[in-house]
């Protein structure tokens, strides 16, 4: 007995020791390429031009007012315009796809199956599929450089909306309405005062999802805005790759890539926990 | 839950009230302008300098052309479509492996590991990265005068400095590895999600029954999670088919080297740039539909087919 003992403590010894190596390992892949673009933003143009070397330069605050001062890139008025369109759309994306698949989920309706199948069915269709016919609406009602024209549609997420379905399926008990009803409270106050706040981890997860979708997105941006005062980050990120790296400051160029990811990390740094602790708790129990 | 003995609700115009915006948003915003995509199709539309072209209508020549050989004997929208598949196949296979892995680790009641929320934080945040300034920091890192082969002749690896984006295998390995590691922290997070909504009782019950592992994953872990890993793949499929922004910025829009990072929604970008070509932007878009809609029905039927 003691032998088993000893063996399968061994044995989870070896396991647990490559797992921590398994984790260990990608973690560090995620962290390296970002590691050396905080380490190039603090280098010289001449710094980065010459000799590779892993100690940190003194020119980041030089870089940091280079970039923000760029004529050519005006990043800070690029992280404000991609700022106002990721945070809209993911605060209209998580709610209204949450309170559509509410609806499909407590209420019977003669067209409730009818409606289920079509959401999950567009589900699959690339937004790209209806790119040309949006861009071509665009240009004719000259709808062009409006920041509100990417925000809108993102109330109509259809797989955000199969994800909350999922999730109400799981998590919501039926009878727990009907107590409500009987307390007294109209059914749109139900959604927002009961249905909500358990549904917390769901629209947290996706608001997280939503949000960098929004903040990544460079399809649709990339063709509709172009005048430079309401340009978005990827946009003037990606005019970057134009730049001639024999006369360009690099120093200044992972600057603006650092700029960009930033603000980002930070909301992320603030609320991974959050993120977290939402997915763990949405776990169902018997 | 006992679905079959719930009482009717009769309040079933809240359930159409509730509806409304989303699908007023989606019939303006998607239905229309893609009912819009297909119908430019059959039409040739598109801007010739200053001057408009059409739109006439002309049937199927919009397909006929991207569907013919061209000057060199390829037809490009073939070539295009294996291109944006290898690279996501070289991005997805690993990281769906690695993601289960990673979630079976987290959430393995026998192994406990120290610092999980912090190895989850840093895992998920490449996913939270501006795809074009991740592709843009690895063109730069990859250069010739970047610091990867700086690195690499310092410690004697190379002789000289390789063009990592001008060369075929380095080029799509560089978008497969970027979005690799762009999503595959995503995949653990909502993997684990799966696994720790499966009844905690399940396992207590297998352990208690002297089942291994091994056992308990086929069996128990698996199963319970294929609803999961369906739409975990679905939804990377679709999101691989989409492949723009990573290899539009590391080739400057082109595809270099000789076209073979040159995706499907950037020859579509290609068409809705300058020239506003409406009718080949369509049939782009159509055929676009056409295998999303394929491979979407495929992915459903395999996972069905191991029940």
């Amino acid at each position: 007995m003691e032998d088993q003992n000893k063996t399968s403590r061994t044995k989870l010894i070896i396991s647990r020791l490559f797992a921590y190596i398994f984790v260990g390992f990608f973690c560090i892949l995620c962290i390296f390429f970002f590691y050396l673009l905080v380490l190039n933003s603090t280098k010289t143009n001449f710094e980065l031009q010459g000799k590779f070397s892993f100690i940190p330069g003194t020119n980041f605050i030089t870089n940091f007012t280079n970039a923000i001062n760029d004529d050519f890139v005006k990043i800070p008025v690029g992280m404000v315009n991609s700022f106002i369109v990721a945070s809209i759309s993911a605060l209209l994306t998580t709610y209204f796809s949450a309170l559509t698949a509410y609806a499909t989920y407590v209420y019977d309706f003669k067209l409730k199956k009818l409606v289920t199948t079509f959401i999950i069915g567009v589900m699959m269709i690339p937004s790209q599929v209806s790119a040309a016919g949006f861009v071509q609406l665009a240009f004719k009602f000259g709808l062009t450089n409006k920041l509100w024209v990417l925000i809108i549609p993102s109330i109509a997420a259809p797989a955000v909306y199969f994800y909350m379905k999922q999730y109400l399926e799981a998590t919501l008990p039926l009878e727990m309405i009907e107590a409500a009803r009987i307390d007294g409270s109209s059914e749109f106050a139900t959604f927002n005062r009961i249905v909500l706040p358990i549904m917390k981890p769901a629209v947290a997860v996706q608001m997280i999802f939503s949000f960098v979708g929004s903040w990544n997105n460079f399809f649709l941006p990339g063709l509709l805005l172009t005048e430079p005062e309401l340009k978005t980050v990827p946009i003037m990120i990606s005019q970057l790759r134009s730049a001639d790296f024999a006369k360009f400051d690099l120093g200044k160029l992972y600057m603006f890539i650092l700029l960009a990811i930033l603000p980002v990390v930070v909301v992320y740094l603030l609320l991974s926990k959050f993120i977290i602790k939402g997915v763990t708790s949405g776990s169902v129990k018997g | 839950m006992k679905k079959g003995k719930q009482q009717p609700i009769s309040y079933a115009k809240w359930g159409y009230i509730f509806i409304i915006p989303f699908f007023v948003v989606y019939i303006i915003f998607t239905l229309y302008p893609q009912i819009l995509t297909f119908y430019n199709s059959f039409f040739e539309n598109y801007k010739e300098g200053l001057t408009q072209v059409g739109p006439n209508f002309v049937g199927l020549d919009n397909y006929i052309q991207l569907l013919s050989p061209g000057s060199d004997g390829t037809i490009d929208i073939f070539k295009y479509f294996g291109n944006t598949m290898i690279m996501w196949i070289a991005g997805a296979i690993p990281q769906f492996v690695v993601a289960l892995l990673l979630a079976l680790i987290f959430t393995s009641s026998r192994l406990k590991l120290k610092g999980q929320g912090f190895a989850k934080a840093v895992i998920y945040m490449p996913n939270l990265i501006m795809a074009s300034a991740f592709a843009m920091l690895f063109f730069s890192l990859f250069s010739t005068v970047g610091p990867i082969n700086k690195m690499l002749i310092d410690s004697g690896i190379l002789d000289k400095a390789i063009d990592f984006a001008s060369i075929k295998i380095t080029a799509r390995g560089l978008v497969a590895v970027m979005n690799f590691i762009m999503w595959f922290g995503n995949t653990t997070i909502v993997l684990m999600a799966g696994i720790m909504g499966i009844d905690e009782a399940l396992f207590e019950s297998a352990r208690i029954d002297g089942a291994t592992s091994t056992h308990v994953f086929t069996d128990i872990t698996l199963p319970l999670l294929r609803p999961i890993l369906v739409y975990v793949m679905i939804t990377s499929l679709i999101g691989g088919l989409q492949m723009f922004d990573v290899p539009q910025v590391l080739s400057k829009g082109v595809g270099m080297p000789d076209r073979s990072t040159f995706t499907v929604v950037m020859y579509l970008n290609n068409y809705l740039g300058g020239s506003k070509n409406y009718g080949m932007a369509g049939a782009i878009s159509v055929i676009l539909f056409v295998i999303t809609g394929i491979l979407s029905i495929l992915v459903f039927k395999l996972m069905k087919k191991e029940d």
